[in-house]
């Protein structure tokens, strides 16, 4: 076992840091229903963590409990050193936790644009007057963090649909776009819950190369859902696997692999 | 051929981002404001200006504050005339209260007090949207009348149950009370518009507009993305209260003179904001503008076409305005959901690229 504070070499030999996010313990009911029971792992900075297991296993509900949607019952999540309070999902949000949806949770009447300024929100200091008048620090602010999202714009490729209203974009671009809002915000963590659903597999290229340049470019830790095993066993540095509410395998994709609990849980053995 | 982008390069996010990307819309803008400022007031008669000129500049302000809430922030209410009866309440107390007081500032203070009422009776929206929400402001609109028609302190004992607004002047000319000009009155609007429309473009362009928009489109998002529900819902109150309370301040004071909560204010004035801001466009600024024209000038035209130009009994035109009038509601929602703001949009769109189709 690694300490908490000594990082690690990945197998592609990306130096990884210690620890920014351990969750100990968690379990979380939804009135009799345990969607998980007592998992703990720990994220660690700058690495690319999976988190996978057949459906219903509990995955989505760990990163809403990480992103603060939802407050488990037992259990801490302790984020860069400190216990985490109970907290609002905007007050998670302001900590550096930026997430995308498993279904595209976009604001479908903003422009592109709009949308990935939104993500800044919370970088935006300019006051209530400053706005009104559209006088002084608003202005000014407006055209430094368009700066920014410019930046992203490029990065992600999507130039030519800025000004294009989110409704009439198609499947795949509309999950570019909801990176894109997420990465405007400069997260130190990033969630995303399975990026590369219902993608064919050019659009599947795409996501993964940007997963893996968010990764390489921002150093930006990421936490991932994902239900294609080819995509997980080569993007991520180590994978948690769930089942039932329970972790059943925690490590390196190729451990994981191995993993006769995994094995089981995929292919199907009686649950007793 | 004018209305073109082609040639018109941007150079800065700042001059991407203003109001009017297209040059010709820019001149319009302009010129428009010219004329209502500069020419307008030497034409005016008492009867244009007060049937459909203040009423239409009034209505702007009212719509603009409803689509603020309804069309930016998502927050369905049906308690605008209260609130606009709150507004002016407040401008009669105000006046009363302290004489000497400028009344723009009155009307100002009297949008505060009423930005204050639109917190309160916004805070069941923390916990209940749409529908349910629209019944809770209902709550609004019936209480509030009571306590204007019934609480004597708020008409101060009047027998009538009448408040009237007392003559005051800005800068030598009468705005209010009955001696005041046609040109006075409506320069009082019309600034007040101005400054309304304005603020109302800022902040729906900046951060708070884009959190109200988040809140709007998708609440859950917007919360996990940053976005405090709490303070983006009760700011869309405050400012749409804010704009509502100013209308009702104007209708009163600078319009009718005199009112009565229950004649004035009642539900059919939240009806008819709302179908005001429905038909305009939700969401657009331009779209409040074009809902209170229609909604203000088409009883009139009709009223002068049918009576005066067709001769008919006045009672008979009365009734079919109402059916026309619904019947053309119904027509513009048929043939275009998002309100007028989306046809004026297209053609628009349709301009730019004219004498081509595509």
């Amino acid at each position: 076992m690694l300490d908490s504070t000594e990082g690690y070499v990945t197998a592609d030999g990306r130096q990884i840091g210690g620890v920014v996010m351990e969750l100990k313990n968690i379990t979380l009911r939804f009135g009799g229903v345990e969607a998980i029971k007592n998992i703990s792992f720990d994220i660690r900075k700058g690495e690319i963590r999976a988190i996978i297991g057949p459906n219903g296993a509990g995955k989505s509900s760990m990163l809403n409990v990480i992103s603060g949607f939802y407050n488990p019952q037992e259990g801490d999540v302790i984020y860069k050193g400190y216990k985490r309070p109970r907290m609002r999902p905007y007050q998670v949000a302001r900590m550096g936790i930026a997430r995308t949806f498993q279904n595209i949770a976009l604001f479908e009447g903003m422009s592109v644009l709009d949308n990935i300024m939104t993500g800044r929100m919370n970088l935006m200091k300019s006051g209530f007057f400053s706005q009104a008048m559209w006088w002084g620090s608003a202005a000014r602010e407006e055209a430094e963090h368009r700066e920014k999202v410019e930046k992203v714009i490029d990065f992600l490729e999507i130039q030519p649909i800025r000004k294009t209203p989110v409704s009439r974009l198609p499947y795949g671009l509309k999950k570019r776009v909801e990176l894109a809002r997420a990465l405007a915000a400069e997260p130190q963590i990033l969630l995303l819950d399975e990026p590369m659903a219902g993608m064919n597999v050019e659009e599947k290229e795409d996501m993964s190369r940007f997963v893996l340049d968010v990764n390489d470019e921002f150093g930006t830790t990421i936490v991932l859902i994902e239900h294609d095993m080819g995509v997980v066993m080569d993007l991520s540095d180590r994978v948690v696997v769930m089942d039932y509410g329970k972790k059943i395998g925690d490590g390196t994709p190729d451990e994981v692999r191995n993993n006769q609990a995994v094995i089981d849980a995929y292919l199907g053995v009686a649950h007793e | 051929m004018l209305y073109r982008e082609a040639g018109d390069f941007k150079t800065s996010y700042a001059s991407d981002n203003q109001t009017f990307p297209i040059r010709f819309d820019r001149y319009a803008y302009w010129v428009v404001l010219l004329l209502a400022v500069c020419v307008v007031p030497f034409f005016l008669n008492d009867y244009w200006t007060k049937s459909i000129i203040v009423p239409f500049l009034i209505y702007v302000i009212a719509a603009l504050g409803l689509n603020i809430l309804i069309g930016y922030c998502g927050q369905l209410s049906l308690g605008t005339g209260a609130f606009m009866a709150v507004g002016a309440y407040a401008t009669f107390k105000l006046t009363v209260m302290a004489p000497g007081l400028n009344v723009f500032v009155v009307f100002i203070l009297a949008g505060l007090v009423t930005a204050a009422v639109g917190v309160l009776f916004g805070l069941p929206s923390l916990k209940i949207k749409g529908f349910y929400l629209a019944v809770a402001t209902l709550a609004a609109q019936f209480f509030l009348i009571w306590l204007f028609t019934r609480q004597g302190w708020f008409f101060n004992y009047s027998p009538t149950g009448m408040i009237t607004m007392p003559v005051r002047t800005v800068l030598g000319f009468a705005v209010t009370g009955p001696s005041a000009s046609a040109a006075a009155i409506y320069m009082t609007c019309l600034f007040f518009v101005i400054v309304m429309a304005w603020l109302a473009r800022n902040l729906t362009r900046g951060t708070t507009g884009r959190s109200w928009m988040a809140i709007r489109d998708m609440d859950i998002a917007a919360e996990i993305i940053g976005v405090n529900p709490l303070i983006a819902k009760l700011t869309a109150f405050a400012v749409s209260s804010f704009f509502v309370g100013v209308a009702g301040a104007l209708l009163f004071g600078v319009q009718l003179g005199a009112a009565e909560a229950g004649e004035a204010f009642g539900i059919n004035k939240s009806f008819l904001v709302l179908f005001m801001v429905i038909i305009g466009g939700l969401g657009s600024i331009m779209g409040s503008f074009l809902g209170a024209a229609f909604l203000v000038v088409l009883p009139v035209i009709l009223k002068v076409l049918l009576v005066d130009s067709l001769g008919w009994p006045s009672d008979l035109a009365r009734h079919l305005e109402v059916m026309i009038i619904g019947a053309l509601i119904v027509l513009v929602l048929i043939l275009e959901p998002h309100g007028m703001a989306a046809l004026w949009r297209t053609i628009k769109d349709k301009l730019r690229l004219w004498p081509f189709p595509h």
